[in-house]
């Protein structure tokens, strides 16, 4: 029981590191740009069937992944500056325009990888087990959670230590505040939105290898990202960082107790956390 | 926070008298619809009195979003999860348990409601984007529970069963008994946003402090409100499980929440009747699109796309304000 519950226990951490990758990029843009961009499933989806494709090309994991995110990046690029640009300042038509490309985007994706499962291929070292005292844990897991955690460190010294870090987290409380200082914040907004959309891409790729790939995950990743945010609360990299893990760990816990209900755990802690804060943890009133 | 949805033109708004009163003209359009509708057997082969069933049952999915969205300016994402626990229920009730399929259908309402509380309870403290994001996030668990509690739902492959009982077995006498219920219905709603009710969630959407000040109680309005609109909702889904005699996790997806929601926008948000223009319009576009080709999402996103930039009022509050513009 006790190694079992070890397992439980790393399955909920690094299934947390790739929700933490996953939902930084939705959190980031919802923060800023006052978007819920929920086209951000569509995007980890498409990501992934890119790095897949990518990947299976070169024979190259980390082909596939950079692949993945400047791909993804440019999709965002054209999201954020072709449609969202003719509804700014609306929140509901924003969101409702990227639930439409949602749409389109998986439609697309269906159009071209078919409805078949794919598995993004994994490099010679991070395949087979290892020995985690006493118990054998895949090593592509620990390398999700190790990956997870590097991008929160990189993100958090994005945000904290540059001056694009200064200036979004200036934009977050006050975009219009920083126009008036002299700076571009649509250019901000921008680099924004497609680092947001490159960080779905990577999620998609390093995902697909231990998810799969298919034509509904990119809704399974967006109620977990959705959760995620709704608990840690919007634009809140900590908050992103709490939220993955605990949704990480519930669902764990849940698919070991009630492996049908597993979804309906999440629930429960969601429901708890918005009677008392309805923002989320770290959220903040606009 | 919605108003950027909600941008009913004005002589056609809710605001004004005009929209409680029956006019002659209105009585005569009302009359000319209705006729129309008692019609279609007579004048259309069976697969479009299929269609027109469709549409009706749709259109009071509409309308159940419309009363949050246009009447308390919430914008719900989760209504297809509502209608779709009431499809699971009434078929579980009647084909896997084998009861009566209208003892189904109270039950699959009763749970729909119960379902709509819930939501209701967890999202009317919140507005704008952060209530759509959170009634998007209930209504996806519903459709991962139904999706992965395969040994109820029957996972991806749903339960089938007839659960239409023989008096009603043909496409016409099918019809009927729908357009007698959804007349019911529409006109149940229709007293409910035109009641004091109604014109309290009015004033709760143009000023939640103004109303609150005033001495009502707006949480609870607006539970209520959510509550009452989950209920027409299940209506629908319940109807929805005799006309379909099969349901899987795509009646709960987000697909069927966004169908709807673009069927309230399409007629047009706070209007109640332009529901039944908006599911006309999206199912035959349906029809007729998935009869030429399968990329049926890709075209029901791109109208979303294209609405949301071009016409956020609907369709058929933008031929009103060109009229208008043309008249004067």
């Amino acid at each position: 029981m006790g190694a079992l519950n070890a397992f439980q226990i790393l399955n909920g951490l690094t299934f947390a590191g790739l929700l933490f990758i996953v939902a930084s990029g939705f959190t980031l843009i919802f923060g800023l740009l006052r978007i819920v961009n929920l086209a951000h499933g569509a995007l980890y989806l498409s990501g992934g069937y890119v790095g897949y494709t990518v990947a299976s090309l070169t024979g190259s994991f980390i082909a596939g992944i950079f692949g993945a995110m400047v791909v993804i990046a440019i999709i965002g690029f054209v999201l954020d500056q072709g449609l969202l640009r003719f509804v700014r300042g609306y929140e509901l038509r924003q969101v409702l325009l990227t639930l439409g490309v949602a749409f389109i985007l998986n439609d697309m994706a269906l159009v071209i990888w078919g409805g078949d499962t794919f598995t993004v291929p994994v490099p010679e070292f991070l395949r087979g087990a290892v020995n985690l005292g006493g118990i054998f844990y895949p090593k592509y897991r620990l390398f999700v959670l190790a990956l997870g955690i590097a991008v929160f460190i990189l993100l958090w010294l994005l945000l904290n230590r540059t001056r694009l870090g200064a200036l979004i987290r200036a934009g977050v409380d006050d975009a219009e505040t920083v126009a008036a200082m002299g700076i571009n914040i649509r250019l901000i907004f921008m680099i924004t939105f497609m680092l947001g959309a490159a960080l779905a891409g990577l999620g998609g790729t390093v995902g697909g290898a231990f998810l799969t790939l298919y034509p509904s995950a990119d809704s399974e990743i967006l109620v977990f990202s959705l959760a995620v945010v709704i608990i840690g609360g919007r634009g809140s990299l900590v908050g992103a960082a709490i939220g993955a893990l605990m949704v990480g760990m519930l669902n764990s816990v849940g698919q070991v107790m009630f492996p049908e209900l597993a979804y309906f755990v999440i629930f429960g802690p969601m429901a708890l956390i918005l009677a008392f804060r309805p923002l989320g943890l770290f959220g903040r009133a606009a | 926070m919605s108003r950027d949805l909600a941008s009913v033109p004005a002589g056609a708004g809710p605001t004004g008298p005009s929209a409680v009163a029956l006019t002659p003209a209105r009585i005569i359009a009302i009359a000319i619809a209705g006729l129309a509708l008692v019609c279609v057997p007579y004048l259309l082969p069976n697969y479009y009195v299929s269609i027109a069933t469709q549409v009706l049952i749709f259109a009071v999915l509409a309308m159940s979003i419309d009363i949050l969205a246009g009447y308390t300016g919430r914008t719900p994402l989760g209504h297809g999860a509502i209608f779709g626990t009431a499809t699971y229920v009434t078929i579980y009730w009647s084909t896997t348990l084998g009861g009566s399929p209208w003892t189904g259908m109270l039950i699959g309402v009763a749970a729909a409601t119960t379902v709509a509380a819930i939501f209701a309870l967890l999202a009317i403290r919140t507005s704008g984007v952060y209530f759509l994001l959170l009634t998007l996030a209930l209504g996806m668990i519903v459709w991962g529970v139904c999706l992965r509690w395969t040994s109820v739902t029957g996972g991806e492959n749903g339960i089938r069963g007839s659960v239409r009982p023989m008096f009603i077995a043909t496409h016409s006498a099918f019809y009927y008994l729908v357009l007698a219920a959804v007349a019911a219905i529409t006109f149940v709603m229709w007293r409910f946003v035109n009641s004091p009710f109604g014109l309290t969630l009015r004033g709760i959407k143009d000023s939640e402090s103004r109303m609150r000040s005033l001495g009502y109680n707006v949480p609870l309005h607006l539970f209520i409100a959510f509550t009452v609109s989950g209920f027409f909702a299940g209506i629908a889904g319940a109807i929805y499980a005799m006309f379909n005699s099969f349901v899987s996790p795509s009646t709960v997806a987000l697909t069927q929440s966004v169908a709807g929601l673009l069927m309230a926008i399409t007629g047009g948000i706070g209007t109640l009747f332009g529901s039944f223009v908006g599911a006309a319009a999206i199912i035959s576009l349906e029809n007729f699109v998935s009869s030429y080709t399968e990329r049926w999402l890709s075209i029901l996103g791109l109208m979303f796309v294209l609405i949301m930039v071009f016409a956020p009022e609907g369709i058929v509050g933008r031929i009103r304000m060109i009229l208008a513009r043309s008249k004067g």
